[in-house]
Parts: structure tokens; sequence; C-alpha cells
């Protein structure tokens, strides 16, 4: 009975669930745009894989539907497997992370179907210095989150300023640049949608086929449509 | 050929069976959209037991590989991919045309007497069907399958004396566990189907036996010719099975629209919560059952009045199985003359226009926050819901209805 009140309270409570109710940017997400696919799986490997995993990916599924040739794959991306057809696992075990971060750095497969690009895109932007943190890191979007700035040397490192809205509320107001990273804002915000693409399709990498294969589906039942409908007249002619 | 058919004949009642059910089954010739879905529910029937099947063969009901093995199955299965997206929004489908199938029954008096028994047997499919989904819904272990399944099931905790010891019962622990997926595995893919089938032929079989309804609601039979045979009726194949391929194309159109193209349908079909694995100490923060559940979801969580003796909780539980009961008795509840919408008066009429805005109100409701005015705006939701059938033998009785032709039109 009372896990059930537990329960109801909590599903009273509104939406706060991915950071709701905060400003995400839209983000631009092209499957077809090979080459930011494959930008963004080498930011993935180089940046991301070393903490998470995406555990349910193959590196040679990888390669094919980007296509990567498998040697490229195999020299320059693949550091935490030794056959092109495993999975693209951490080398960070999980209760040594748990350890250091005070949580497991969660797989990434499904991560921009269980978020939505736009949260990862944003997420990935607002990063700042901050001195009470344990990592020496805050987010804007994810206050408090275990994750350091993991693309500071691309982004550079700031300061996030705050002012006080009219009830008090620290809200987040602007970024302040301490010290320039190896990319312009422009560059970043393009680099961080490469990876950002990469993560779309890495949750779903059916969906290279589905849409295709969706429109020759379409055309097969307008055409039979077509052909039902004529049958269907034909037999109905004499009824009245 | 015919030597054959004659052989089989003798041992099978083949031919026979073949004419009473289709060449010879005649059916009013005034069917329109409405009564596609009849068939399109059988479809979707034999579809979801279809891609289940490919789907069992793959998936593992094990709390420590059911997440993954169903992203196996999206990634590594070939056409796993489509078999899970066929499966999985076609629960929903299923839903969508199960629920146009129940709107033409209410429009047209189709489970008016001499149906009665085709609409039970239609709201036990029902009630079957919501619990195949739920149950189904478990499976992928994801968190809102997990904690869909805590709300859910908790809520037989409600009933007094007996609950505590009947939800551990119903998932065989102290908490939703390996032993609760794998009960729900043998309901979802063994059980609940053959009920389902079994349900579906009675169903078939007892709408053969009177006949369907129709646009008008009169009865054809009324009107014979010479030879015994209605004068508005068509024999269901050639006319119907061509009619209703059309229809299936079409419906096809449609779901294959949305698998492809957009297969969560913007949260609707699949939710996002879905793809993190059930974890039981992180609770989303807003647990919303699939869109055909929310209409009773939202009239469960309307019930807040604590001075009901039990409290509200139960008397919440109350109102949402008396939410699904009471439409067992709408064949008994309608007193009108007349069957179909098309002969009813303005009462029933703007009766029924509130009920589907209740209804989708409360189904909308359900996936918002039960509080400030949306909790009072759930509460009128239930309140016109039940008012629709409680009422309905007075306002019936009421109406002005319109003289019913003889024959169709």
């Amino acid at each position: 009975m009372k896990k059930l009140f537990l329960l109801l309270t909590l599903i009273s409570m509104p939406a706060f669930a991915s950071g709701g109710g905060a400003h995400l940017d839209e983000v631009d997400i092209d499957m077809s745009d090979t080459a930011s696919l494959q930008r963004g799986a080498g930011m993935f490997v180089n940046y991301c894989l070393s903490c998470h995993s995406a555990a349910f990916m193959r590196y040679n599924r990888m390669a094919a539907d980007l296509q990567i040739p498998e040697e490229v794959v195999e020299d320059n991306m693949m550091f935490t497997a030794d056959r092109i057809g495993g999975l693209m696992k951490t080398t960070m075990p999980a209760k040594d992370a748990k350890q250091w971060f005070g949580k497991t750095p969660p797989d990434l497969s499904l991560i921009a179907r269980s978020r939505g690009p736009e949260w990862i895109y944003t997420y990935m932007r607002s990063f700042y210095l901050d001195d009470n943190s344990p990592s020496g890191w805050n987010n804007v979007l994810f206050e408090k989150v275990a994750m350091p700035h993991v693309l500071y040397n691309l982004q550079g490192a700031r300061h996030a300023i705050f002012k006080k809205d009219e009830h008090g509320k620290e809200v987040f107001e602007r970024y302040e640049m301490v010290k320039p990273g190896s990319l312009n804002e422009e560059e970043f915000d393009a680099a961080v949608r490469d990876l950002t693409n990469f993560l779309v399709y890495l949750a779903e990498p059916a969906q290279m086929v589905r849409v295709k294969l969706g429109v020759y589906v379409l055309i097969f039942l307008a055409i039979f449509f077509v052909f039902a409908y004529l049958l269907k007249k034909e037999y109905w002619k004499d009824v009245h | 050929m015919e030597k054959l058919m004659s052989w089989i004949d003798d041992r099978f009642p083949l031919t026979q069976v073949w004419e009473e059910h289709m060449a010879k089954y005649y059916a009013p010739k005034n069917f329109n959209f409405w009564y596609f879905f009849g068939s399109l529910a059988i479809l979707m029937l034999v579809m979801q037991i279809i891609t289940g099947i490919f789907l069992t063969m793959h998936y593992k009901p094990d709390t420590q590989l059911a997440f993954a093995s169903v992203e196996y199955i999206m990634r590594d299965v070939p056409w796993g991919w489509l078999m899970r997206y066929m499966h999985a929004i076609g629960a929903s489908m299923f839903f969508v045309v199960v629920y146009l199938h129940m709107f033409r029954a209410l429009i047209y008096g189709s489970y008016r007497g001499p149906r009665e028994l085709i609409w039970i047997f239609g709201m036990v499919i029902f009630i079957a069907l919501m619990a195949e989904s739920f149950m189904g819904y478990l499976l992928p272990w994801g968190n809102m399958s997990f904690w869909g399944a805590q709300v859910i099931i908790s809520l037989f905790g409600a009933i007094p004396y007996v609950g505590d010891g009947l939800v551990e019962w119903l998932r065989g622990d102290y908490v939703i566990s390996d032993a609760t997926l794998n009960r729900f595995f043998a309901f979802h893919v063994a059980a609940v189907p053959l009920v389902l089938v079994i349900l579906v032929f009675l169903h078939i079989v007892a709408l053969h036996k009177v006949g369907s309804n129709n646009p008008d609601g009169i009865e054809i039979k009324e009107n014979k010719d010479a030879n015994g045979i209605p004068l508005d009726g068509i024999p269901f194949h050639p006319y119907y099975t061509v009619k209703d391929i059309v229809g299936v194309i079409v419906f096809l159109m449609v779901f294959s629209a949305i698998i492809f193209f957009a297969p969560e349908l913007g949260g609707w079909f699949l939710e996002a919560d879905n793809f993190t694995p059930a974890d039981p100490v992180s609770t989303p923060a807003h647990i919303v059952p699939l869109w055909y559940f929310t209409p009773y979801y939202s009239i469960l969580r309307a019930v807040t009045w604590e001075w009901l003796p039990g409290g509200a909780k139960l008397w919440g539980v109350i109102a949402m199985g008396a939410s699904l009961v009471i439409l067992f008795f709408l064949p008994w509840l309608d007193r009108s003359p007349v069957k179909s919408i098309r002969y009813r008066g303005g009462i029933f009429k703007a009766a029924l226009a509130i009920f589907i805005a209740a209804f989708l109100g409360l189904g909308w409701l359900g996936t918002q926050p039960a509080e400030g005015i949306n909790l009072l705006l759930a509460q009128i939701g239930m309140f016109l819901y039940f008012a629709f059938f409680l009422l309905m033998p007075i306002y019936t009785t009421l109406d002005s209805t319109k003289p019913v032709p003889e024959r169709l039109t």
C-alpha cells in the first residue's frame, strides 16, 4: 500500500525527466551525411568509448554502414576489441568506473533514443568549470553530472555566469571563456553535431535500410491498391 | 479435384464450412468504412502471432539478458528489426483497429439483440488483449516496462485483506523480478494468445449464427427471396473478400508508413524511457502507460477522495474496473427502439459526442501529471464516462427516433 502511494506520488510529479523545461538546441540529423557520421564515429571511439560502452554495436557493422574500410577500423578505431566482429565494449571495468565516478558511465548504444538528439547536442556543449564538483566540471543542462568535460581541449574551458531571477533562483545567463580550445565555437558545434549524428545512427543502425525500404514498400502497396480497387469495382458493379 | 473434394467432404465438412461462412454467408450489401475493422483485427491477430513466433526464436526471458536480446534482434538478427517493429507497433495498431471496431458497434447498435453474445465475446477479447499487451510490454525489460508493471501489479494491493498476498502471488516474488518476467513471458506467448484465438473463433461463430448488423441497424433476414436468400444480402465471398483486400492495403500503407518512417511515433508507440534497461532504483519521472491504456489509467488516478471507506486508492481501482465492466452491460442499457445512429434522435447523438470527447480527453490526461486542472478535468471526464452508460436507459427511452426503413438504404 505504501509503495503504491509512493508510486502514485511519483507519477503525479511533473516531467523533469531529461531536463524537461530546459532549452534544447536544434541539431541537424542526417543519416545520408556519411562524412559527418564517419567524423562522429572517430570522435566517439576516441573520446567516449574509453569510459562508456556501446555494447550492442559491432565494429564491422559500423564499418559497413558508414563505408569505412575494415582495415581502417582495425588499425585506427578498435581500441577495445581484437576482432572486427566484436562488440564496442569499454576497457574500463564497471566496478572501477563506479568507484571513480560514483556511477557507472551508461552504455551509449541507445542514448540517442532515450535522451533524444537535441538533448545530446545541447548537453555536450554545456560543460563549464566548477571548483565544487569532484571532476572540476559541471553542466548547465545536467547539473552535478559525474562526467567531466571530455572535449575541453576542443571547446576550451569556460566559466558559467549565473544571475538571480525574480524568485531569487540562480539561472544560467552566459559562458565566459577561460582558456580557448583548439576549435572555435562554430567548429566545435559542427564537431558535436557530427558526434550526435553518429549517436543517432548508433541507436538504430537499421534506419539506414529502414527508410529506403519503406519507400519501395509504399510504392508496392500503392500499385497493389490500384489493382485491388479495380478488382473490387469489377465485382461490385452488379450490386445496387 | 472434384474427386478429392468429395473424398474430403465425406470425412470433413469442408465445402459446407466454406459455403456457410464464406460463399453463402450473406452479409448486408451496405457495409461502409467502419466495417473494415473486423477483418483488420483478424489480420493484426495473425500478424502478431507470426511476428511473435520469430521474436521468440531470439528473445531471452531473463532479466540479465532480455534487454540485450531485444537489441540483438534489432541489430544482428537478419530482418529482426522489422519483426520487432511490426510486433511492437502492431500492438498499438491492433488497439487502433479494435477501438474503431468497438466504435462501429456503438454507432450502429451492433451490440443490441440478437447480438448480445457477440458483444460480450468481443468485450472478453478486449480485456484479454489488454492483459496480452500489458504482459508483452514487460518483456523488453526497459525501464518503463519495469515501472509500468510495478504500478499496475501494485493496484491489486489495494484490494482489502488479500491484496498484499495477491500481489506477491502475481509477481512470484516480493519485487518485479526474473520470476515475474518468466511468467509474463509464458502468459504472453502461450496462455493468452490461445485464449484470444478461441475467443475470436467464438466471436465469429456467434456472428455467423445471427448475421451481421449494418449501418441501418435493420435485419436483412426479415426480407428474403423465394430461395431464402436475404434480398439485401450479398455473399461474403467474393464481394467482401475483394473489398476487404482494398481495406487491408490501405491499412498496411498506414502501418508501413509508421514502421518505416516513424517507428516511435513521437513516443506514442515506443516510449523513450523504454530504451533504458530496467533499473529498480531509478524511477522514470513520469510513468505513463501506452496510449491505449491511458483513458482507464486516468480514471484510476481521478479518484482522490480519501474520505471514501477503504481509501481513495481502492476506489480508484474499483472505478477503473467498473469502467470496463460497465461495457459488458451495454446491450441492456440501451432501450432505444432503433439500433443505428442514423435513426436516433439528438439526445443520443449528443450523449455519444460527449462520451467520445470524454474518452479521448481521459486518454490525453492519462499521459499528463494528474494534478491541478488536469485532475479536475479527469474527474469530470470520469463522471461523463459513467453517465453515458448509467443514464442510457433514461435518455434512450426519452429520445425521439426517425422511422426505420424496411429495406437497406
